[in-house]
């Protein structure tokens, strides 16, 4: 592994698929799972958490500048791969955060296995069907403006506002590369995996369910219905924060997390 | 020069009450059936009279949409495979990316062969990027899929002794063996759209004929990809025949008459892009390099005048897409000049894909439209002698 300075990731090859890997504090070991949105190495939730743990943070396959190995398609799929990247890091005892589509990934390494895990910290997550079919869940963020997005996603849509024009080159096609990405692995089922609620009660670790309360993608009772599926898990409200908590209210979320990590 | 006729058979009493969206979304409470039906009947009776006259005959589907009431082009085509007898059917086309069975598209279209004694041309697309709301296909994986389907398709339809077994990354048969088996051998013909120099490549390898839509005098380069590609692949040029191009036709001996019933026609491209932002670039729809430029307001201009002005279909004014070779406008002679000026500019094109009914372009404009078309200038058109492919594709060639 290559160390990443505070400029920039490094990079990391897992069964020959290179990722940007953010690695950054020391301490205890916290995988930090990004959401659907992406990553930048300036992200501040990162070096809030990076003040009192070791925080590894990988650019999913597909996403940023991350390779996408070819045939992966699925959530399954990305699951295998970080179980692969745990393996070769050889990290126990780990804290494990997912942030809506990264938690959606933590659930599907958790259901498989928690050897490596001692803790999982779920924010805002999709990845599981709880209502009827004929239920959305899940608001469709393909069938609205950008606008709307930033409206249903944000308690403050200027926080997710991004001005493409003035943007360096490499984020800006980040950016396009993300959205792609997220459809390749949730178009449809969209956000989901109609298996994976049947298999959360596998979950034996700690867990805590973090919700920014001005989430309009995802409603409070979708993400009590899926804490209520993973056993003893734990349902705590982040105020003025939406479907991206870590990036509205960055100091709280890192305070929650490593409270419950037991690094502080 | 073959001609085709086509219609996207609108229902255009909804154009004018659509709130932002005549695609996808439009409440179907709009559409009344009985108008709807006497539309259809009209339709097929013009597809008839095209039989008669003498021109060839094309069918597309779309999808949630007051633009085009064709949502499957296999019921069109059986309803003209039987209803018709000398003219070529073509589907442009049929978006097999989206269908969940190829298996199904196979056995359809060896059927439509055979009751049109082999009259199918047969036109695979990707489909433009509203479909996918209707089909709920995962766009990053489209054209993996479309190509898989039309191998599915090709390998169905040319296998003739037995069962064969196919377990691929998105179809999974065991016993696959289409009865009744294709009229025209190997396969009847394929053909498939584009409006990139890429996919141009892809299909000059192929070999297959390629259609524009809308490319107006930006048209030259598309073909000269093509030539490109099919030169390297065969050794030699590609003939006119491997080209087509979708224009937009009013004719009538009255030049008046001609503008009106050519603004009329136009109203398809008036309305064709009015659909809810959100659908009109899927993600994975185009590659994340052209999405990024549309992230950072970049959107490259598609249609030109001869001379190189930029248009816009949707507001060009008649004279304007006149200018750009995507109408085709005015008396038989006027409109006969204006088609083949614009197949010299193109180096040769073999398959005019004439649009000469549209949206509110009454039944008996339409018919009158069209008999002129087949008395004044299809004869024309038919002895014309193309360019030499050779010249053409000797310039892409240096």
């Amino acid at each position: 592994m290559s160390e990443g300075a505070e400029s920039g990731p490094g990079s990391l090859v897992v069964g020959g698929t290179r990722i940007d890997l953010i690695e950054r504090g020391s301490g205890r070991p916290l995988l930090f799972l990004h959401a659907e949105n992406g990553i930048e190495p300036a992200l501040a939730a990162i070096g809030e958490l990076a003040k009192a743990a070791h925080v590894i943070a990988p650019t999913h396959p597909g996403f940023g500048r991350s390779e996408l190995s070819s045939g992966m398609r699925s959530v399954d799929d990305l699951s295998y791969f970080y179980l692969d990247l745990l393996d070769q890091l050889d990290f126990d005892d780990l804290t494990v955060i997912g942030v809506s589509f990264g938690a959606w990934i933590a659930a599907e390494i958790a259901v498989k296995s928690t050897a490596r895990m001692s803790r999982l910290v779920m924010a805002n997550a999709v990845g599981i069907k709880v209502g009827g079919r004929e239920t959305r869940d899940i608001a469709d963020i393909f069938a609205i403006t950008d606008p709307e997005y930033l409206e249903m996603t944000y308690c403050d849509p200027n926080a997710g506002k991004r001005d493409y024009k003035a943007l360096p080159d490499a984020e800006v096609l980040a950016a396009a590369r993300a959205r792609e990405a997220t459809a390749r692995f949730a178009w449809s089922p969209y956000f989901h995996d109609p298996r994976l609620k049947s298999r959360l009660h596998r979950i034996h670790i700690p867990t805590l369910f973090l919700w920014g309360t001005h989430d309009r993608m995802l409603s409070e009772a979708y993400g009590r219905a899926y804490c209520a599926a993973v056993p003893g898990a734990r349902f705590e409200l982040i105020e003025r924060a939406g479907h991206f908590p870590h990036q509205e209210q960055p100091k709280v979320f890192a305070e929650r997390v490593l409270a419950f990590a037991g690094n502080k | 020069m073959r001609v085709y006729q086509f219609s996207e058979q609108a229902y255009p009493d909804a154009w004018n009450d659509h709130s932002g969206s005549l695609r996808v979304i439009l409440p179907n409470r709009k559409c009344d059936p009985r108008v709807a039906a006497d539309l259809f009947h009209r339709y097929y009776d013009e597809y008839q009279l095209c039989d008669e006259l003498g021109l060839d005959i094309m069918l597309n589907e779309h999808h949630q949409t007051a633009t085009c009431m064709s949502s499957s082009v296999v019921v069109g085509l059986a309803v003209l495979a039987r209803a018709t007898k000398k003219a070529r059917l073509l589907v442009l086309g049929y978006p097999i990316g989206h269908r969940p069975d190829p298996l199904r598209a196979a056995e359809e279209l060896s059927t439509i062969d055979v009751i049109s004694r082999g009259r199918l041309d047969m036109g695979f697309i990707k489909g433009i990027p509203y479909e996918i709301a209707a089909s709920n296909r995962n766009p990053t994986e489209l054209m993996d899929r479309f190509w898989e389907a039309h191998d599915f398709i090709i390998k169905a339809m040319t296998t003739h002794d037995g069962t064969f077994n196919w377990e691929g990354e998105f179809f999974h048969y065991r016993q696959v063996n289409v009865w009744p088996r294709v009229w025209q051998e190997p396969h009847p013909p394929i053909w498939s759209t584009t409006g990139s120099t890429s996919q141009a490549r892809v299909l000059g390898e192929r070999g297959y004929v390629m259609a524009t839509l809308g490319t107006g005098y930006g048209t030259r380069r598309i073909y000269d990809a093509y030539r490109k590609a099919y030169l390297g692949k065969f050794g030699k040029a590609p003939g006119a025949d491997r080209f087509g191009y979708l224009g937009l036709v009013g004719v009538s001996h009255n030049r008046e008459e001609a503008r009106r019933r050519g603004e009329l026609i136009a109203g398809y491209l008036r309305t064709s892009p009015i659909v809810h932002l959100p659908f009109r670039n899927p993600p994975g729809y185009l590659p994340p390099e052209d999405n990024a430029r549309i992230l950072r307001g970049e959107t490259p201009p598609r249609s030109y005048t001869k001379d190189g002005r930029v248009i816009t279909m949707q507001h060009a004014s008649v004279d304007d897409l006149i200018g750009a070779g995507i109408l085709f406008c005015g008396t038989p002679d006027e409109v006969y000049a204006q088609i083949i000026d614009f197949c010299e500019h193109c180096g040769g094109m073999g398959n005019l894909l004439m649009m000469a009914q549209a949206g509110f372009l009454t039944h008996d404009q339409t018919v009158d439209n069209l008999t002129l078309f087949a008395r004044e200038v299809l004869p024309r058109l038919k002895a014309y002698k193309q360019p030499d492919p050779e010249i053409a594709a000797a310039a892409v060639a240096a």
